[in-house]
């Protein structure tokens, strides 16, 4: 079985600031993580090896040089082997942008290791971007079948059966391999790296590959190849509590509420 | 200037396992009086109980400063998840690879690496505290055996031990140069524990005396030489001064910690506590005594991954550390005013774990000796 994981590194969201007089998020020196959902479906392949040892586990994301720590912190809690994507041209590829460059990696990844993916794995969307697309996106650009925000997996004669999360409950569907698979919050927590495989996962050579090596179209990746456009973005205003009148009976509420409004110069 | 990339990384590592995992229970810890067994077990699957232990014997083989560094954050958060990794990593260990022969290592270092088989350091007595030397427990030779009397008090860890290395007498009329040191397996006949005892601090992780009572030793349990043992415990205890220093530099970190979220919170007389200079002056110290506390420490790891002889650098280091810990928790407390003194806070189970530093594996005194004794020779 060989598994791909797609991830992607975001900002630690729990440590973005806001500056509220100018409404700007403070994303300077604010560290950067494996997006949450990312590692639930690295340690949902990491269970398929720990089960079957002889799974590969790959992981694969399209960032900055930067992202090699991501990468890194993938290798250090199972993943066998980690390629990063990356080339300037690819600056503020959008969701379906991005998707098409990621399926191309698969290409690219499968050549070069001789091997075809049996299951891609992603997070069920990325928690700074928010969008859920790119899972998706991935799955139409390959012609795979696909599932999202799975709960659990399992693997049986070619197929993935996955218990998934819908806002009516949850419910059990099986796709023929290849697929693609998202995965929600699982019910076990990602494992810790420890010393050893930390020291092991800092020592990695990993793989770069550009936009020349996938043999992209540069007209459909970056900023002018992306289909969605941001306009701007903005902290959305507080609202401001309501004001509850509660009284014992109705004539006071209205007694009460006529007074507010007298008050505040509106009757 | 201590440290490189490997180190940052593992540190890390542990500061990511402090915050998620012990943070939230630390107090929870200090108040059932028990690590939970899920907490030891992620320790020794990430590899902490054999970070400094070679790699032939099960261990990451890693140096002191990757010691360091994961004993300081795990510190910042609970002291007692230190305890049996620090013991782990030095009084357990250190007496079987100064003294113990291939075999001996080969046949305890892994289980401790692995943190399944606890390995108790039995030095201590009721009448032989700082004065080590003056013991009173014997090993009498009887055939390929000795037999062993005595008893062992404040023993970490003692109640859940499989092994514990044992000090004796085996010439009682040479003083310490008459002590030999024996692996003890705790199951065998005559070996007890004592009661639980009920700590101040460092909750968490049971202390008990060990009692001996003809208790018939193979002279294979034999650790070193005949009559050698006492070097073999001063060797020991000045690996594990390095970490009890650790402990001091870590819990005044979180003590910090504490105290400045606090006082940028609290408003008295309409402004921040951490708006008055008087406090100001109060963190200015308190921050430049742990930072030299902690150079003190990073200087004696570094020496010893150098090889050199640390018992000064290490002694001072614990000195320092834990007397700075001392001060630093208490201001830290000070700064919380009436809510320091309830148990809804971490800084008053800080303040009470920090308190036994300045005692175990050797008092601010005895520090004080070996460190004025090699200025003075």
């Amino acid at each position: 079985m060989n598994i791909l994981v797609c991830i992607k590194q975001v900002p630690d969201i729990e440590q973005i600031k806001i500056d509220t007089s100018k409404n700007v998020m403070l994303i300077e020196g604010v560290p950067t993580i494996v997006n949450t959902f990312d590692t639930y479906a690295l340690e949902t392949a990491v269970k398929v090896k720990d089960a079957d040892p002889a799974t590969k586990v790959y992981v694969v994301t399209m960032g900055p040089e930067k992202a090699k720590e991501a990468l890194k912190s993938c290798l250090s809690v199972g993943a066998d082997k980690a390629y990063l994507v990356s080339d300037s041209v690819l600056a503020d590829s959008d969701t379906l942008a991005t998707s098409y460059v990621l399926g191309s990696a698969v290409k690219a990844i499968e050549a070069s290791e001789a091997l075809s993916f049996d299951l891609i794995l992603c997070g069920k969307q990325a928690v700074d971007g928010d969008t859920a697309q790119v899972g998706s996106q991935l799955a139409e650009y390959l012609n795979y079948p696909q599932i999202t925000s799975a709960l659990e997996i399992a693997l049986d004669g070619g197929k993935v059966r996955a218990k998934r999360e819908t806002e009516e409950g949850n419910e059990v569907m099986e796709a023929a391999l290849p697929a693609v698979v998202t995965i929600t919050k699982t019910a076990y927590e990602p494992r810790y790296a420890s010393v050893k495989t930390k020291m092991a996962a800092n020592r990695a050579q990993i793989p770069l590959l550009t936009a020349a090596d996938l043999a992209l179209d540069t007209a459909l990746v970056g900023l002018n190849g992306s289909a969605a456009k941001v306009v701007k973005t903005f902290v959305p205003e507080r609202k401001k509590g309501g004001v509850k009148i509660q009284e014992e009976t109705g004539e006071l509420a209205a007694d009460k509420l006529t007074a507010l409004l007298s008050n505040a110069g509106v009757i | 200037m201590f440290f490189n990339e490997d180190h940052e990384y593992i540190r890390d590592l542990a500061r990511e396992f402090a915050e998620k995992e012990l943070a939230p229970i630390a107090n929870e810890i200090d108040q059932n009086d028990e690590v939970p067994q899920h907490i030891y077990d992620t320790m020794a699957e990430m590899g902490f109980f054999g970070i400094k232990i070679p790699e032939e014997y099960g261990g990451q083989g890693m140096d002191t400063r990757t010691y360091v560094c994961v004993m300081e954050e795990i510190c910042k958060k609970c002291i007692a998840a230190s305890l049996i990794m620090s013991s782990a990593n030095s009084l357990s260990t250190a007496p079987m690879l100064l003294a113990g022969t291939e075999e001996q290592k080969q046949k305890y270092i892994p289980g401790i690496a692995s943190g399944k088989d606890f390995m108790a350091f039995g030095l201590t007595e009721p009448g032989a505290g700082s004065d080590a030397g003056s013991m009173t427990t014997k090993a009498v030779e009887d055939g390929d055996y000795y037999i062993l009397n005595g008893r062992k008090t404040f023993i970490t860890g003692a109640p859940f031990a499989k092994n514990a290395v044992i000090f004796a007498k085996t010439s009682p009329e040479k003083g310490s140069k008459g002590i030999t040191s024996f692996i003890v397996d705790m199951s065998l006949p005559g070996v007890s524990v004592g009661k639980h005892e009920d700590k101040m601090g460092l909750r968490g992780v049971a202390t008990s005396d060990i009692v001996l009572e003809d208790v018939r030793v193979h002279k294979s349990e034999i650790l070193g030489e005949i009559d050698r043992g006492f070097i073999t415990a001063m060797k020991t205890l000045s690996v594990g001064r390095i970490g009890v220093a650790c402990q001091g530099i870590g819990v005044s970190q979180g003590a910090m910690d504490e105290a400045v979220k606090f006082i940028k919170e609290r408003k008295q007389f309409g402004k921040r506590l951490a708006d008055f200079q008087g406090l100001q002056f109060m963190i200015a110290d308190m921050e430049a005594k742990l930072n030299a506390a902690r150079l003190l420490t990073y200087n004696a790891a570094y020496e010893m991954d150098m090889g050199k002889d640390v018992t000064k650098a290490a002694s001072m280091a614990k000195y320092y550390a834990t007397e700075m810990s001392l001060e630093i928790v208490s201001k830290a407390l000070q700064m919380h005013g009436g809510y320091g003194y309830i148990k809804d806070y971490p800084i008053e189970r800080m303040y009470r774990d920090a308190r036994v530093l300045t005692i175990f594996e050797g008092t601010s005194q005895v520090q004080q000796m070996v460190i004025s004794g090699i200025v003075l020779k």
